[in-house]
This record gives C-alpha cells, structure tokens and sequence, in this order.
C-alpha cells in the first residue's frame, strides 16, 4: 500500500503526578515553576501507534507538531529520537492562554498548511487539564471524522483504517475513512524507546529560537544539516487571527482557584478517637472530596 | 428564557444512569434561572423513552428515533445536536463525563464556537463582573472542576460565547425525581432531514459491553479491604461505606484469595489500576502488588494497626485502629456531618 503520512500532535505538560512538596505556593495555587514538565504521557502511546504504522507500512512520514512556549521544543527532539520524520513548532506569545477552543483553531491553521495528511494522532487528555477536548475539536474544524479512546489499530490499507476502541465500560472496533483523526488511550502499548543512532543525529536539533546569538558552532551546524533546524511557526506564518488565538480567542476563563489538598504534605497520624475522626471528615467535606 | 439542555445518553431503551443525574442537577439550575429544562435523546425504538425523563421535570423532550442512532456514532449525533442547540439557543447544555460525553461535547463546542468544561463536579449559579468591559455579568454557569491531579477545584465561566457547555462526572451528582407526574411537550426530530449519508462513514464491527455494575476505575472513590478485615461478614462494614460515600469496595490480592470480595474487585498489578480522589485502604499492608495499582490516587486514607504498615508511607491520613471501630465512625461522623 501507499506510505501515510501522519501528524502527531503532541504537548509539554506540567507533571502533575508526581507533585513535590513544594509545588504549592503559601496562597495554595500551583507553583508551575517548580513541576517538572514532561511528554504528556497518552501522546507518547499516540507518538507509539504511528511508530506502529510506520513499521508496518514503509515510507510513512511521521511529523510531530506541538504548541507551546520555547523550551516544549524538549518534546519534539524526543520523538525525533524516537522514531518522528519531522517535528513542527507552534510558539508565539500571542497563543498563551488559549482554552481548547483556542488551541484546537490553532493547530487546525498549522495542520492545513501541511501538504497533506491521511491520519492526525493525539493523545486521548493531557495530564494538566484531562479535558480531551483538543482532539475532538480539530476533528470538527478539519470536517473529518474522529475516532476516539483507541487502544489498538488492527489493519489498514489506503483508504480505510480498523481500529480497536477503548470505552468506559467495555471496547469496540470501528472502521473509519482516510483521513481521520485518532485519540489514544493510555491503554494501547507504551512508546518506544530512544535510539542511540537517532540521537546521535538529532541531539542539536533546534528551533531557530534557541540558538543564541553568538552560538557560531550551531549556527554552522544548521547551515551545513538543514534537517536540524526545527521548523517555528508563529501568528503570521499559520495566518491565524488573533480574536481567535490566546486569551482572547478563549471563551472559557478561571473565575477562581481553590487549593484542595497539599498532595505532598506528610500523613496526618490519627487516633481512633470520636473527635479525630469527626475532625478527619469535616475536612473531607470541606475539601469536596466527600460530600 | 432560555432555557437549560441535558443530552441524555440511552441505550437499550434505558436512559444511562448518568443522564438522570444530569436531569436532576439540570431541573435545580432550571429552578434558579427560572428557565425550562429541556432534553435531547437519540436512540432507537424510544417509544417508552418519555417516561423514564419527564419525571424528572423536563419541559420539553426532543427524540431522535433511528436504528442507525444506536449504538452512539460521533457524526450523526453532532449533526442532530448540533441543528437542535442553534436552533433552540439554549444557555446552558450539560453531557456526561463518560466515552460518548466525552466524544461528542468537544466536536460540538467546536461546531457552535462555544467554550466547554471538562469533568466537572459541582454547578451553580452566580455573577462575574468583568473588569475589562466594567460589567457585570448576571446568572453564568459556575462550572466547578478539579485540575492539576486534584489538587485545586478550577471555577470555570463564560461569559460571552454562549451556549455555556459542561461534562459532568458520573456519580457525582444526586439523581431526583421530581414529580413523577411531571407534563412534557414532545418534539420528534425528523432524522432523515437532518442528518446526511456521510454521518454514517464510521461503521461499528463489533462491541462488547461489560454488563458488571462494577465500575472501579470510573469510581471516584473507593474503600478498599485486605486481609487485615478478618471476613467476608466484615466487609459489610465496607460496603455500606462505599454506598453512603457514593464509592465502590474493592480488595487486596490478599482479600481476594480469601475470599472475602470477588475477583472482579481486586485492584493492584493483577487487578484494576483505579485513580479515585479518595483510596481508603482498610486492614490493607500495602505490597507493591498492590500499591501499584492505586498510588495515584489523589487521596489516600489508611487504616491500619500496624504504625509500620508500609502503605502509610503514601497516605495522606493514617488512622492507627481497629477498622472495627473506625469505620462504623466514619459512618456515624459522615452522616453527622453531610449536608
């Protein structure tokens, strides 16, 4: 069959399972500079799965594309070194801010200035907001279909793909048209590791951004292996407009934030006693974990 | 006014358990605005449907009745609501927070460029005075929802590109009827001329739907029993907690191989992974064979007798005790204390 090309739309996100004891500052919102950032875990399975499709039809292409400020260029040599073709990225201060009405429009620009495609993955949610809206989403401003929660893709040829659902209470398999758009699952098989021949290559991989001024030696670098240099796109170069983009293209705002609970804190040690366990779930009520 | 929307999931003529919540919470808010509830059901052979929904106070009822509805596909429910929720303007639409929620709020918040919030768990009424444009707002959605692992509760308005769209987590909200006598206006929604050949390109092969009450990993919380709970009889103690919390019980390897709770229940590396917002682990010593399948809950009580129980190490309270004791006072103290 024909190779694929396929696009991958991955993101940078703040780890929130491992929240460390200072993660929370004294007023109780998060601390965002002192979370580690990560791949967002379920784009590494939908990063898999293409990897996956590659093996299994040769010639596919493979491009990564994120949205995010400089230093999520850390997640495209990631899948460089995992297997990507190509990685594309979305960054201008403009885009800050963006709900997932925003940010699917955004994508869904820098997607259309593709050639082509036959198949858009992501991740089913991304950790910091577990909406799993995006994907969703640029399905609908593509105008293709979307199928969601997979765990498993059983065949494909050139114009239909097989795949095996994910649902809460049970799974389905569904075939689809090319081009779709996929969501997957956190239970389809973990992504690959890194290889050492492919991060030899890319290790100096950058977007233009991240080269300093007086750094003669990359400069050269690029000069002399054009795939090195990161592709970067901003407001201009996907022609977005900007009542779209960022804060203002956003109709969903945080009116307020309440801190819950300090993950990290250390165990409270309790008695049996009525008035601690009294005073354990009064907190628990106040806190809206139980209630 | 305008009004409030539930979609209402349905399958096999049942309106999902889900949905009654959504109904219920939808007829509280219709009650503050002073607005219609009204609802949409898409579905095959819903001649029966109306009277699992109107009891809950709905206003008006759109039925969608088609074989090619069931079981749900993305296209041709998004074209269905989607035509239903222009022409109607609600200001408020509710989904579950489940597969199909999930799958079709986003897809049509994008259609109707409206914003949409995720996994909420409590909604409310209330203002919001908008500095930038000196005004204030009157009657938005408070879309209330846990963010960032569950560490802070996100209260999440739209002020201005309405209808305000939310998904609703399962099981949190109470279902209540409301008058079982309750009138509502049907309005059959002519499918063939609204939904197109090319909404029916995706094609189901095959489905299978466990038909097990047991839900553990969508259970927001779960008290879970090891071998230190002694017997089956003590696992009732158990239960009737996970059923007053609105939770699920689950078991250790341990307990399981006892045979105090059944298989199905067990969570750890051979069982179910779960990530609740509450993991009560009672009599459980916490072997990574089991800690592995419930260390990202986002809140963790232990109940142990032994001080150096190595799963206190990831609790967030540790009551030292007999479950004995302690659970028929966290009953007591919760149903003192409820509101």
């Amino acid at each position: 069959m024909r190779p694929l090309k396929i696009v991958v739309l991955i993101k940078q996100v703040p780890d929130t399972r491992h929240v460390g004891p200072d993660a929370m500052k004294p007023d109780g919102t998060v601390n965002r500079g002192k979370l580690d950032t990560v791949f967002n875990p379920d784009d590494l399975h939908a990063l898999e799965l293409a990897l996956n499709l590659k093996d299994r039809v040769p010639g596919t292409e493979i491009t990564v594309m994120t949205m995010g400020p400089r230093r999520a260029a850390d997640i495209i040599r990631d899948s460089l070194y995992r297997g990507a073709d190509n990685g594309i990225m979305i960054s201008d201060k403009r885009f800050g801010g963006a709900d997932t009405l925003a940010t699917s429009y955004t994508l869904v620009k820098a997607i259309k200035k593709l050639a082509s495609f036959d198949i858009i993955m992501c991740g089913r949610q991304a950790i910091d907001g577990d909406t799993a809206q995006v994907g969703p989403q640029c399905a609908e401003k593509l105008g293709i279909p979307q199928v969601t929660y997979v765990e498993e893709v059983i065949s494909i040829t050139n114009d239909e793909v097989v795949a095996k659902r994910r649902l809460s209470k049970g799974v389905e398999t569904v075939s689809s048209p090319l081009p779709c758009l996929m969501t997957v699952h956190g239970a389809s098989p973990a992504c690959r590791s890194k290889e050492a021949k492919r991060v030899m290559q890319f290790k100096y991989a950058r977007t233009n951004s991240e080269i300093k001024r007086n750094d003669e030696f990359m400069k050269e670098l690029h000069a002399k292996r054009p795939y090195l240099t990161i592709p970067e796109w901003g407001v201009e170069d996907i022609d977005a407009e900007i009542s779209k983009i960022g804060l203002s293209g956003s109709p969903t705002k945080v009116k307020s934030v309440e801190s819950i609970v300090l993950t990290a804190s250390e165990a409270k040690v309790l008695s049996d006693s009525d008035s601690d366990i009294e005073g354990m779930i009064i907190e628990l009520i106040e806190h809206h974990t139980i209630g | 006014m305008k009004s409030v929307f539930v979609y209402c999931e349905v399958e096999n003529q049942k309106v999902a358990e889900i949905s009654q919540e959504l109904l219920s919470t939808g007829k509280k808010l219709a009650i503050k605005l002073g607005c219609p509830l009204e609802a949409m059901v898409f579905g095959s052979k819903l001649d029966k449907i109306k009277s699992q929904v109107s009891p809950f106070g709905v206003d008006k009822i759109y039925i969608a009745d088609d074989d090619r509805l069931e079981p749900y596909r993305t296209l041709p429910h998004a074209s269905l609501a989607t035509h239903l929720l222009k022409k109607e303007d609600p200001q408020i639409v509710l989904f579950g927070a489940t597969s199909v929620g999930r799958d079709l709020a986003p897809r049509l918040a994008s259609a109707l460029n409206c914003g949409l919030t995720a996994d909420t768990t409590i909604l409310d009424i209330g203002d919001h005075f908008v500095k930038k444009e000196k005004r204030e707002y009157k009657d938005l959605l408070y879309a209330i929802r846990p963010a960032f692992g569950g560490s802070i509760m996100a209260n999440i308005i739209n002020w201005d590109q309405h209808p305000q769209m939310a998904t609703v987590r399962e099981g949190v909200m109470k279902k209540e009827i409301y008058d079982k006598n309750y009138k509502s206006e049907i309005v059959e929604v002519d499918v063939n001329s609204l939904v197109k050949e090319e909404d029916f390109v995706v094609k189901i092969i095959e489905r299978h739907i466990e038909e097990s009450d047991v839900n553990l990993k969508e259970a927001p919380i779960i008290v879970a029993g090891g071998y230190g709970v002694g017997s089956k009889e003590n696992f009732e103690h158990l239960e009737e907690l996970a059923e007053l919390l609105g939770g699920e019980v689950g078991g250790s390897r341990a307990a399981v191989d006892a045979g105090f709770i059944d298989h199905n229940r067990q969570i750890g590396q051979t069982g179910t992974t779960v990530r609740p917002k509450l993991y009560i682990a009672a009599g459980i010593s916490g072997a990574i064979q089991h800690t592995a399948g419930m260390q990202d809950a986002s809140m963790i009580i232990s109940i142990n007798n032994d001080p150096e129980a190595p799963i206190n190490r990831l609790a967030d309270y540790v009551i030292q005790g007999d479950l004995g004791v302690v659970i028929p006072k966290m009953i007591k103290f919760y149903k003192a204390n409820a509101k």
